[in-house]
């Protein structure tokens, strides 16, 4: 199991336990956290699955691939240089066990 | 008119749940019921025909909302539940087994359903469509045993599949009735690029070949016979030859039908109550100047977007870039805007190296772009296309120009003017 911390505008969080292999994305979905909406279903089509990863957690990612670059071009809240990443590209378990990230006040 | 306080939606995908999301975020305070046939909770179909058929331990189907979002909204799913007839005099929906929902606003969502064959053999058991999750299901496990597939129709869905089942290492056919893959909706250079990816991965392409019957064995199919003489041996069968609207509900309601639930370009029917979305929603498409009827989640979610606001606000022109994506294999389709057979077609990027995309045009206007591999063309149409800015053809032949900046340029333009 992995875990997820979503962090909300409001300063609410979200506390998620999802099976290794799912994404950061799908753990969202499933588990119902508000500001995530996966609206592809995880193909790196639609950023709205947009979260700030939280500095720690940065180094265990995999690398940002030629899809995600474009869709994070097109977020509907910011893109942070650092901390952006499409949730359904951040694969759970492995070397990220953990990790918390922001939610962006709107994905639409 | 009295206030807009009962708003019953008629199908539980991904149009029928936007629509209730946006009613709720855009601050619709009267109840909200959603009427969906299938009885597991509202799933997401795009991984269905890709992630879901690759091999290793079933995936869980992704649902398009968590179990107790909608309950969280005070937003009613019922599920397993059939609208069997909408009572336009009296404002209400019948529901199959009884019950009636009352509504002062309609939205049929109700999508597509798969065309068939109908051919000898058409009923054998081996022999499937792609398009539910009970269906899905049915594929996977006959997937993992099947050591040949004959795919029919070399459509989005017949092509995905095909991929999934080559990287599973079945012997693959695809019998496509046209002279070319997705000659509907492709132009001819992306359409022999993907004819070609498909080849090259062992999957064997034919075209022009109808299906004349199936050929069974106990029961169970054993192959294809082809219209002009062929015979292709398969354990799995996959029909993709496309869907028809499920219209049935508005024809019986005598709504406007005709190719689709007949829409004006605010997406209402020719009842002012009731508003068509999705897949089975013919609407006048302010991209392609003519109406059309679109099967995607762009589509589904947008206009349902669309018809909260009308809802809420009253009705206006629906206007939103139609995009549309599909995964096969290595291959990563992406496509802005709507073409036609006719459009010239502009190459940008490096077809050899897999990277390109089709820059349509119609009398010197953009319409579509066409992508493989190639996401930033894409992301860069789909600006271009919502802010209706101009591109030139020799513009989108010209590697040294700027697209990407462009197209930004294009998009600021079109904020500030509607800012001001």
């Amino acid at each position: 199991m992995a875990k997820v911390n979503f962090h909300h505008p409001d300063g609410a969080v979200d506390a998620v336990e999802a099976e290794s292999g799912t994404t950061v994305m799908r753990a969202a979905v499933r588990s119902g956290v508000r500001g995530i909406v996966g609206e592809c279903g995880g193909q790196a089509m639609c950023a709205t699955c947009h979260v700030y990863v939280h500095e720690p957690f940065l180094d265990g990612l995999p690398e940002i691939g030629e899809d995600e670059e474009e869709m994070l071009e097109c977020t509907a809240e910011p893109r942070d240089e650092r901390r952006s990443r499409l949730g359904c590209q951040i694969p759970l378990g492995g070397d990220v066990a953990r990790i918390e990230v922001d939610v962006p006040a709107s994905q639409v | 008119m009295s206030a807009p306080d009962r708003v019953v939606i008629i199908g539980a995908g991904q149009g029928g749940l936007q629509a209730a999301d946006s009613l709720r975020s855009g601050g619709f305070a009267g109840t909200v019921t959603i009427v969906g046939e299938e009885d597991c909770p509202p799933y997401q179909r795009p991984p269905l025909s890709k992630d879901y058929l690759r091999p290793g331990g079933e995936p869980a189907p992704l649902p398009i909302r968590a179990a107790d979002h909608f309950a969280g909204l005070d937003v009613e799913v019922r599920t397993g539940a059939r609208a069997a007839v909408i009572d336009r005099a009296r404002r209400e929906v019948a529901l199959d087994g009884g019950g009636v929902l009352p509504y002062s606003h309609l939205v049929l969502a109700t999508g597509s359903a798969n065309r068939t064959l109908r051919v000898a053999g058409a009923d054998l058991d081996g022999i499937h469509h792609l398009r539910t999750l009970d269906e899905a299901r049915a594929v996977r496990a006959d997937l993992e045993r099947a050591r040949s597939a004959v795919v029919i129709g070399a459509g989005f869905i017949g092509l995905e599949f095909a991929a999934a089942a080559r990287e599973r290492g079945l012997d693959v056919t695809v019998l496509e009735a046209a002279d070319r893959p997705m000659a509907r909706v492709l132009s001819a250079p992306l359409s022999d690029f993907v004819a070609t990816a498909h080849r090259r991965t062992g999957v064997d392409l034919r075209v022009g070949a109808g299906v004349e019957s199936f050929e069974g064995r106990a029961g169970r199919v054993a192959a294809v016979l082809g219209a002009s003489g062929g015979r292709y041996p398969a354990d799995l069968v996959l029909v993709g030859v496309g869907a028809s609207p499920r219209t049935h509900l508005a024809e019986q309601a005598g709504l406007a039908v005709d190719g689709g639930v007949l829409v004006d370009d605010s997406l209402r029917t020719d009842d002012e109550r009731i508003y068509a979305i999705g897949d089975c929603a013919a609407f006048p498409s302010h991209h392609l100047g003519a109406r059309t009827r679109l099967e995607s989640v762009q589509n589904a979610t947008d206009q349902a977007r669309h018809v909260a606001r009308a809802i809420i606000d009253g009705p206006s022109r629906y206007r939103d870039v139609p995009w549309f994506w599909s995964n096969q294999g290595d291959l990563r389709l992406q496509i802005a805007g709507l073409g036609l057979p006719g459009d010239d077609a502009v190459l940008r990027g490096d077809v050899g190296a897999g990277k390109f995309s089709v820059f349509r045009f119609r009398d010197g206007e953009l319409t579509a772009v066409e992508s493989a591999n190639r996401p930033a063309d894409h992301l860069a149409a789909r600006r271009l296309l919502a802010a209706e800015s101009p591109l030139r053809p020799e513009q989108a032949a010209d590697p040294a120009f700027d697209l990407k900046a462009h197209a930004k340029r294009g998009t600021d333009r079109a904020g500030s003017a509607h800012r001001s």
